[in-house]
């Protein structure tokens, strides 16, 4: 059998796709995070606590309520969106006068809390979440086994990005948002509520959060460290990416998955750093970011 | 006049002598225990507070005093950090008056921690690290490893997967001192027992997806998939080897080398069922063993794992040698350690080697199916005792060098 780089190409389309499902976390996660900037200029550093908070949703929701996979993919979002409109009004909205540095200092101080919480009730080694019976098993695809619950998540991703995108960047209400990021005294003076919009946008972009958390329940422990995991390379997604630019978010997400799955044939001690050297190569020769302009 | 000066001498001497001997009794009037792990990451479960815990518990039992002097109890976060770990042991022996460092898993810290203790001669009681070379070319004349290591899991697991038929092996292996040791071991053990390694992938540690590592494996056309890795690693790579149907075709077996009950716990049986692996410590074995660990339980709501019982063992056993010295001098107490057999709950008839392994049967078990289990935590089929003088290397094999 023929080799591409002294690997079979059968292993390669494997990895390629484990990188893509990886992608699409990534790119859930960014993508809120680039919402959030775009509209907000708010670092939302407690992104990871948000997403592992929706996985906590859902695991709480079934083993207390018997409520299953399902409505939580629904309710969970739902939740975290609630509890990040809470922070919005109550704190995140007395910083907008001040520096970036200031909203990232408080939401990395909420992680830490909301993390700090879980990680005291419920330990580190996580909880198991179930695979929903209906997506249970998976397909033999001749190159690997695909369970179908990975195939989902790709799918589901694939939606919600592009539902998103569309809505930003095709739809009146997403107009109204981008303009009122541009100039939002001269969008209030048109008569629209800009704060209710901001409140909303932030909402919207931790309910994101939340959802990738549901996503990732069944694949991953739900653990309170899952966030912090994750964070920082979604963060280096973002920046990679261009801070504030949606579609640069998703894309570089996908892109980044796949370049990890590549990574893990080729030299696997270096899957968790690939993601930084590529951030410091953009930083360096664009450091808008691949999609992103410079303000 | 020579010879009444000479006297004089020797008469000063024996007064300069014993004034040390008083001294050294109980340095600072107070015995410190120094309890250092992971208490927020990966492994603070199998560790964690609840080393803590059992380490009071030691405390309890003796009163909370000895030789007249009290005792008292720290803790610290390392971090899985090696550089955090051996400052917070300089700070605590330095500035804290610390006697003994307890715990510290991640045998990275681990082996950072044993440079300090050694080069102050403080007594480090190991029950978290695995690596065999904190007894082997790393070993000090004051560390004491205790719970497990990395051999006595090779051993264990390794010969028994091999004698039922295992033969070609693929490792999975945390890339860290710990990871790589434990390859390492397990390695001799299979192909003494008559099996061949067909590959081995380096995976972080603390990695959140192993599918891509566990594809490679899939494709290795091994028997057996070694976990080398621990706590967190391991659940998460045998929740996602079942994920990904590595087990269920038949052609493939799951051979966790470190697994503490407390991943067990994690994973839920469903996913953990048939597994076998190679523990120190199960609550559920004895009276003796049941009854202390109800009272762990009632404390932190949890079966201790082996790390914590043998924090709780090693403590105990640390204070019987202060008494018996009459000192918390390092050296000294670390002698008198060795001199005494051990006997608690954790251990029968345990025995300390020159290079600090601490001796004591192991036990190979089979985690049950869901249906053989009466309820939470009642999750281990012990298959085999393990003696400890097959379990562990003797002290030639070490590979150890003690100056004297």
């Amino acid at each position: 059998m023929s080799t591409i780089f002294g690997i079979p190409p059968q292993a390669l389309f494997g990895q390629l796709l484990l990188g893509l499902i990886n992608g699409s976390f990534y790119a859930l996660l960014s993508l809120g995070l680039a919402v959030i900037f775009g509209m907000l200029n708010v670092i939302n550093f407690a992104h990871g606590a948000l997403y592992m908070l929706g996985a906590f949703v859902a695991w709480l929701l079934l083993t207390m309520a018997g409520v299953g996979y399902w409505w939580a993919l629904l309710l969970a979002p739902l939740v975290v969106g609630a509890f990040g409109v809470i922070l919005e009004k109550t704190l995140l909205s007395r910083l907008y006068k001040l520096d970036h540095l200031y909203g990232l200092l408080l939401t990395f101080g909420l992680a830490l809390i909301v993390e700090g919480i879980f990680r005291h009730f419920y330990g580190v080694s996580g909880q198991p979440y179930p695979i929903p019976d209906l997506l249970r098993g998976g397909q033999n695809l001749g190159f690997m086994f695909l369970p179908n619950y990975r195939g989902w998540v790709v799918v589901a991703s694939l939606i919600v990005c592009l539902a998103t995108w569309y809505a930003i960047e095709r739809t009146k209400l997403g107009a109204y948002l981008r303009a009122a990021t541009e100039n939002p005294v001269l969008v209030q003076a048109f008569g629209i509520n800009v704060p209710v919009m901001i409140t909303a946008t932030y909402g919207f972009g931790v309910a994101l959060a939340g959802l990738a958390g549901v996503l990732a329940a069944p694949i991953y422990q739900v653990s309170p460290l899952m966030g912090s995991n994750l964070i920082i390379v979604v963060f280096a997604v973002v920046v990679i990416g261009g801070m504030g630019s949606i579609l640069g978010a998703v894309l570089t997400g996908y892109g980044l998955g796949l370049l990890e799955g590549l990574t893990k044939v080729f030299y696997p001690e270096a899957s968790n750093i690939v993601v930084f050297v590529i951030m410091a190569v953009v930083l360096l020769i664009k450091p808008a970011g691949l999609f992103g302009r410079e303000r | 006049m020579i010879a009444r000066l000479l006297a004089g001498a020797a008469l000063a001497a024996l007064a300069v002598g014993s004034a040390q001997a008083q001294q050294g009794k109980v340095s600072g009037d107070v015995v410190k225990i120094g309890v250092l792990n992971d208490r927020s990451g990966l492994y603070a479960d199998l560790g964690g507070e609840g080393s803590a815990v059992a380490v009071r518990m030691a405390v309890e039992e003796v009163g909370g005093k000895i030789l007249g002097k009290p005792i008292e109890v720290v803790a610290a976060d390392h971090q899985n950090k090696p550089d955090i770990g051996s400052n917070i042991t300089r700070e605590w022996i330095d500035r804290d008056g610390v006697d003994v460092i307890v715990d510290v898993p991640n045998s990275g810290v681990a082996l950072a921690v044993q440079e300090v203790t050694r080069e102050k001669k403080k007594i480090f009681l190991m029950e978290g690290p695995a690596t065999s070379r904190l007894t082997g070319d790393a070993c000090s004349p004051t560390g004491f490893h205790w719970a497990y290591d990395t051999r006595a899991l090779a051993v264990g697991t390794g010969q028994a997967i091999v004698k039922e038929g295992g033969k070609k092996w693929f490792f999975l292996t945390a890339d860290y001192a710990f990871g790589h040791q434990l390859e390492a071991d397990t390695a001799a053990e299979v192909k003494k027992a008559g099996g061949s390694v067909v590959g081995a992938v380096r995976a972080p540690l603390n990695t959140a997806d192993f599918s891509s590592f566990l594809l490679q494996a899939q494709s290795s056309g091994a028997q057996v998939i070694g976990l080398a890795n621990a706590g967190g690693d391991t659940i998460t790579s045998i929740k996602q080897a079942s994920e990904f149907g590595l087990t269920q075709s038949g052609q493939q077996k799951l051979a966790g080398l470190l697994i503490f009950l407390s991943d067990v716990h994690a994973l839920g049986l469903q996913v953990a069922q048939d597994l076998v692996l190679t523990t120190g410590f199960y609550w559920d074995m004895d009276d003796e063993k049941r009854a202390w660990s109800e009272k762990f339980k009632a404390k932190t709501g949890k079966m201790p794992t082996m790390v914590q019982a043998g924090s709780y063992s090693a403590v105990k056993h640390y204070l019987k040698a202060i008494e018996a010295a009459g000192t918390d001098d390092g050296p000294t107490v670390a002698a008198k350690m060795k001199e005494m057999p051990v006997n608690d709950m954790f251990a029968k008839n345990g025995k300390i080697l020159p290079n600090g392994r601490m001796v004591h049967d192991m036990y190979l078990a089979r985690v049950k199916k869901p249906s053989e289990s009466k309820g939470p935590w009642d999750y281990y089929e012990i298959i085999r005792t393990i003696p400890g003088d097959e379990a562990f290397a003797t002290l030639a094999d070490s590979g150890c060098k003690l100056p004297g």
